[in-house]
């Protein structure tokens, strides 16, 4: 087994007490001795702050914008060319069957586009870029830098207590700032569902810049364990669970990630891989969806429960790809994959635990309304 | 009270055993969100599957400790599971049991060598 990488606040988890787990190659915070549970309690209620450092930042530059947006857009079906400076959106990489690669955040910084990609898939990410781009446009992977997030209600009051522009920023905007004499670049978004930030810090000052958030009043350490019960919450996916290479947006139900210019009909449309069928599944529907799912009992329905259309017998119709406890509803909750005609929010389903048929029925996304500053 | 190293408790009222998870066992699951438990009067086996305890991290089994039959469970952790993280060998038993051979619990160890035993 190859060597656990570390980023630049392994010391400081440490000295948190966190319970460190591999995670994407890395030694990451599952949760600190406040526990899972009361972390993602505080985060919806206060201000948590989360080492993302392992994902993977990059940035694209070259002759313009233009040219760097319209680049990018062969790699992803979204509008990276209306995109307007200061702005970010979610995106995803498709591969030549529709099937989504890795999904990401990309932000106009000038004329560069900055990228956000998942930890595990961001060596094939940086491949993928250079390989279809280079060398027209430089592909740099950002090595030397942490990623912070403060998420919660209280984040504002935490980042703009240090650079008062930050309560200026609204949801998707992003922004040099100044925090405590580091310069960051912040984008107001995050993976909670929770107004927040998300702080690119150069890797020697980022300790320093975490310790100071920590210790303002109501800020709190918050390990991958709560993260992944926030997002899940909030309805979003995780990459290689709730959405991979098999599942392409419109199953992912991810239609509204894909702005009308790249869809049939709009000035851009296609033109990227699998466009032709994404662009198919817009027009004639996939035959499964994701979808929320309220597990009826206390009982969690975890990923890879298999879900049936009776109580008994009847057919196979969809699995759990995300489900757990979600402490704010103070229930279960999940999501999977489900096939288009029992897919109606309401439906009631059964979802095999242990050998038992549980009731549950398919529910609304999110399960926690956001509470985005828009 | 008598520990094993299934991480179990078992405290002997009159007649009956009384079973629970000890306070490690409740540390390394996390916080506890779901409990499962048998039906009053089973007669299990040493080594059944008993109890299913889901903490937010995953879900475990809890074994029968010894051969007998299942007097009464502990309802109140139904519609309370985190229960088990504040009072794990207190208010949070999960069932009581009527052994069927009492000399099962004899190799089971005792608070200091528990302690010892979780290191």
């Amino acid at each position: 087994m190859t060597e656990l990488k570390r980023t630049p606040l392994y010391d400081l988890h440490n000295e948190l007490g966190a319970k460190m787990v591999p995670f994407a190659g890395y030694d990451m915070p599952v949760q600190y001795p406040l526990g899972v549970m009361k972390e993602h309690q505080h985060t919806r209620e206060a201000a948590g702050v989360f080492d993302v450092s392992h994902m993977g930042q990059v940035i694209l530059s070259g002759e313009s914008w233009d040219h760097v947006a319209r680049s990018f857009e062969s790699l992803v079906p979204m509008d990276v060319l209306g995109l307007e400076d200061g702005r970010q959106r979610y995106g995803m990489f498709t591969n030549d069957a529709g099937g989504i690669e890795d999904d990401l955040m990309f932000a106009r910084r000038g004329n560069d586009l900055f990228v956000v990609v998942n930890a595990a898939c961001k060596d094939a990410d940086i491949a993928r870029m250079k390989a279809a781009l280079e060398p027209e446009i430089m592909v740099a992977a950002i090595t030397d830098r942490a990623l912070i997030a403060v998420q919660g209600p209280g984040a504002e009051a935490a980042v703009a207590g240090m650079d008062p522009a930050a309560a200026d920023m609204t949801f998707m905007d992003v922004r040099d700032l100044s925090l405590d004499g580091v310069d960051v670049w912040a984008s107001r978004s995050g993976y909670t569902g929770e107004d927040g930030y998300e702080i690119s810090a150069p890797e020697d000052q980022a300790d320093a810049l975490t310790r100071a958030l920590l210790a303002l009043d109501g800020v709190e350490a918050i390990g991958l364990g709560a993260r992944d019960s926030l997002r899940l919450e909030a309805g979003l996916c995780l990459y290689g669970h709730d959405i991979d290479a098999e599942t392409n947006p419109v199953e992912g139900a991810l239609n509204w990630a894909i702005q009308k210019v790249r869809r049939n009909g709009g000035d851009r449309a296609g033109g990227f891989p699998g466009a032709d069928v994404v662009l198919a599944a817009f027009e004639n529907g996939a035959s499964r969806k994701r979808v929320g799912l309220q597990p009826e009992g206390r009982a969690p329905m975890r990923e890879g429960v298999e879900v049936f259309d009776a109580a008994e017998g009847g057919h196979h119709v969809g699995t759990v790809t995300s489900g757990g406890f979600g402490p704010t509803t103070g229930g279960p909750v999940a999501m999977g994959y489900i096939s288009i005609d029992h897919s109606k929010i309401g439906t009631p389903l059964w979802g095999e635990v242990r050998g038992k048929r549980m009731p549950l029925s398919v529910a609304k996304l999110p399960f926690v309304a956001a509470n985005f500053k828009r | 009270m008598k520990f094993t190293e299934e991480h179990e408790w078992l405290r002997v009222e009159g007649d009956e055993v009384v079973v629970g998870i000890t306070i490690h066992a409740a540390e390394q699951l996390g916080d506890v969100v779901f409990v499962e438990l048998p039906d009053e009067g089973l007669t299990v086996s040493k080594d059944d599957e008993v109890v299913v305890i889901e903490s937010v991290k995953a879900a475990s089994d809890i074994l029968a400790p010894i051969d007998g039959e299942i007097t009464e469970v502990n309802g109140t952790l139904t519609d309370n599971p985190s229960a088990v993280n504040e009072d794990a060998q207190g208010e949070a038993w999960f069932f009581k049991m009527k052994p069927s051979d009492p000399s099962q619990m004899d190799e089971f160890m005792d608070e200091a060598g528990y302690q010892k035993f979780i290191g």
